[in-house]
């Protein structure tokens, strides 16, 4: 009983600050509220018996992740928001297909049955711990999704400076070219991505 | 208790060609900075090491390996050498291309090189995990290619929205795996299947929720209407050439995935995604085809026609046979050369701050290079379908699929709006041919845009004369 109240709790607050945290205005606020978000997360876990993976939800995302957030939310002041034309004018039409989906997805739910058992049931988590069943499945049977993860924060890396780097001066002659008109585009999209 | 865990190295044989283009990548990044005056070198590093990769692909025995998660099959051998070939191509343009705009180039090829590792990943995914890290792989790096000219705001909000889109699309797909996961408990594809019938879930509601995001996810990312709207915007925004690999590149390996996912995975649900996929083929022909006729800008109108491609590229998945993803992989193929030949033009024409990217400056074409001119009347006979170019040899399998599985409608209307795009295929012929020049500067050809062109060239027109043995490695891909 205690479990689904917890989880009704933690799936209310997740979906609320989801939704404020990409509708509210001042950026610092969104990150906050993807801080409760995050927090909620950890939560979820630690009803599902994975207290490793809560607390790295915790120190890895919330402390880490969303304070470099804050950094560069301060670092890089936007003064103006960008504006981009919405491919569908009207915001309804978004709202009204959300709303479906969310129903849709709802009145599914009933017909939803548990598929077959995982190689790790409840107790075997519990005798070995779940930190050791965790990185015992990660770096075995889960090896090549693992480094192809590792792959892709290095290509993140490598995305994320190359948008965000200076325009080297004089090493590329650009004939013809408008005059450059700063990196504050660039910077704008680091923030994004 | 500590159990060491023996390392299972016979695993590590079928991936090597991406390890070794991940070597290529690291190395790229590497010399660009520290023998900045070898950088002519690196264009020619990334051709080497893409064809020495689809060398080893192509010599490769069918093989699983990491307890099923990497298949190397006909399938997979297939899609990879499509999606190294494009970036071949597109490697080869780059050189031109870097006359136009200034981009850092060790980044660039790098990126490119990361980007095809991802492709060659997801046409080898067996499980769903793999899947979706291959797709994320493959697309972070467009995202920054899109983003690379920093000096026009247009790729700024290309790459913005392509960002944003490609986010969203990721997020509905991973919606679907995870349905998917907890109805069958297993991320395996080919064993979904097993137990989709062991189960009994063939017509499970959630399952078919499933299906459903499933299928938007990747509508979105190979965009197929009514999930393009994305398209037209970001092709046009994005520098040419990246444009020219993205209409290619990550469509083909979302093809790969999708028909992974559909023909191997979920084939049970046939009677379900079928009738879906011939819906939403029709309409993207018809939104790709009549907004392409009254476009201004050549880029643009590539664009459109892109997504009718992918319209047409469903036709034979949608048929669900064996047959019809052959015709989708040979059409895909043929796709390729084709689209990358009209990508090559249009960089051709321009010119330093001058984009030159609208239909008027294909006026007189024929008068002042009459060779670009001619190799461009070849390419868009190809991608309109007129024989005895490989378009129509595509298009007409994956018509045949289509109406072998009973699709008669479907097939009925891809016709008539292959009809539709004659007219604005051919009228930027008419403008080439039948005007008079507006300009008369010359094209420049650099030698990588030269070889580019000829491979090209010798795909639509070769494949169009002799598309035997392409058919038959088609086919052969599947048993």
């Amino acid at each position: 009983m205690f479990d689904q109240l917890f989880f009704g709790y933690c799936a209310l607050m997740i979906t609320t600050s989801g939704i404020l945290a990409i509708s509210l205005r001042n950026p610092v606020h969104c990150v906050l509220m993807v801080l409760v978000l995050f927090f909620h997360m950890a939560g979820l876990y630690l009803t599902l018996q994975a207290e490793f993976l809560a607390a790295v939800q915790i120190i890895v995302y919330a402390g880490a992740i969303l304070v470099l957030y804050l950094f560069v939310l301060f670092l890089v002041s936007i003064r103006q928001e960008l504006q981009l034309d919405a491919f569908i004018p009207n915001p309804w039409v978004g709202r009204i297909i959300a709303v479906g989906l969310g129903a849709g997805l709802i009145y599914v739910i009933p017909a939803f049955t548990l598929g077959e058992k995982g190689a790790w049931p409840l107790a075997a988590i519990e005798e070995l711990t779940h930190t050791k069943a965790l990185g015992q499945e990660l770096f075995t049977t889960s090896l090549l999704p693992f480094e192809i993860a590792g792959l892709i924060l290095l290509v993140a890396l490598i995305g994320g400076l190359v948008l965000a780097r200076r325009e080297e001066v004089g090493s590329v002659v650009n004939e013809g070219d408008a005059v450059p008109q700063g990196n504050a585009q660039g910077k704008d999209q680091e923030v994004v991505s | 208790m500590i159990s060491t865990v023996t390392v299972n190295w016979a695993d590590v044989g079928p991936i090597l060609p991406e390890l070794l283009l991940i070597s290529i990548g690291v190395l790229l990044i590497g010399l660009d900075l520290f023998s900045p005056r070898q950088r002519q070198i690196l264009p020619w590093l990334t051709v080497v090491g893409c064809l020495t990769a689809l060398a080893m692909i192509m010599g490769s025995r069918p093989s699983i390996s990491f307890g099923g998660m990497f298949l190397t099959d006909g399938f997979s051998v297939f899609f990879k050498s499509i999606c190294l070939v494009g970036v071949i191509l597109t490697t080869l343009m780059s050189e031109h291309f870097r006359r136009i705009i200034a981009m850092p180039q060790g980044e660039y090829y790098s990126l490119l090189v990361f980007s095809a590792v991802g492709m060659l990943i997801m046409a080898s995914a067996g499980d769903l995990m793999v899947l979706y890290l291959g797709l994320e792989l493959m697309a972070l790096p467009v995202y920054a290619l899109v983003g690379l000219h920093k000096k026009e705001n247009r790729t700024s909000e290309a790459a913005i929205k392509y960002f944003l889109m490609g986010g969203f699309a990721s997020a509905l797909l991973l919606f679907g795996m995870s349905l998917v996961y907890g109805l069958t408990g297993t991320t395996d594809i080919g064993r979904i299947g097993e137990l989709i019938n062991s189960l009994h879930l063939t017509n499970n509601p959630a399952l078919l929720a499933a299906l459903s995001l499933l299928l938007a996810g990747f509508c979105f990312k190979v965009a197929v209407a009514p999930f393009h709207l994305w398209t037209p915007d970001v092709y046009e925004g994005a520098p040419t050439v990246v444009t020219a690999f993205m209409s290619v590149g990550p469509k083909v390996a979302g093809f790969a995935i999708f028909s992974r996912v559909l023909f191997f995975g979920l084939p049970q649900l046939h009677d379900h995604w079928g009738p879906v996929l011939a819906v939403l083929a029709l309409l993207t022909m018809a939104v790709g085809n009549i907004t392409a006729l009254c476009q201004q800008s050549l880029k643009r109108m590539l664009a459109y026609s892109a997504i009718a491609h992918a319209g047409y590229a469903l036709l034979g998945l949608l048929a669900g046979t064996t047959e019809g993803i052959s015709a989708t992989m040979t059409y895909l193929f043929i796709y390729m050369f084709m689209n990358m030949g009209a990508f090559a033009i249009l960089m051709l024409l321009a010119t330093p701050g001058q984009p030159h990217e609208s239909i008027e400056d294909c006026k007189g074409l024929a008068a002042r290079s009459p060779i670009a001119a001619a190799l461009m009347l070849v390419f868009l006979f190809s991608l309109t379908g007129i024989p005895p170019t490989a378009g129509f040899i595509g298009k007409f399998y994956l018509l045949k699929a289509a109406f072998a599985a009973g699709y008669t409608m479907t097939v009925v209307g891809a016709v008539l709006f292959s009809a539709i795009s004659a007219y604005f295929y051919l009228r930027v012929v008419r403008y080439m041919y039948m005007t008079d020049p507006q300009q008369n500067s010359t094209l420049q050809y650099s030698p990588g845009m030269i070889v580019a062109l000829g491979l090209c060239l010798i795909g639509v027109v070769g494949l169009g004369l002799f598309p035997g043995s392409l058919l038959d490695w088609a086919a052969r891909a599947l048993l």
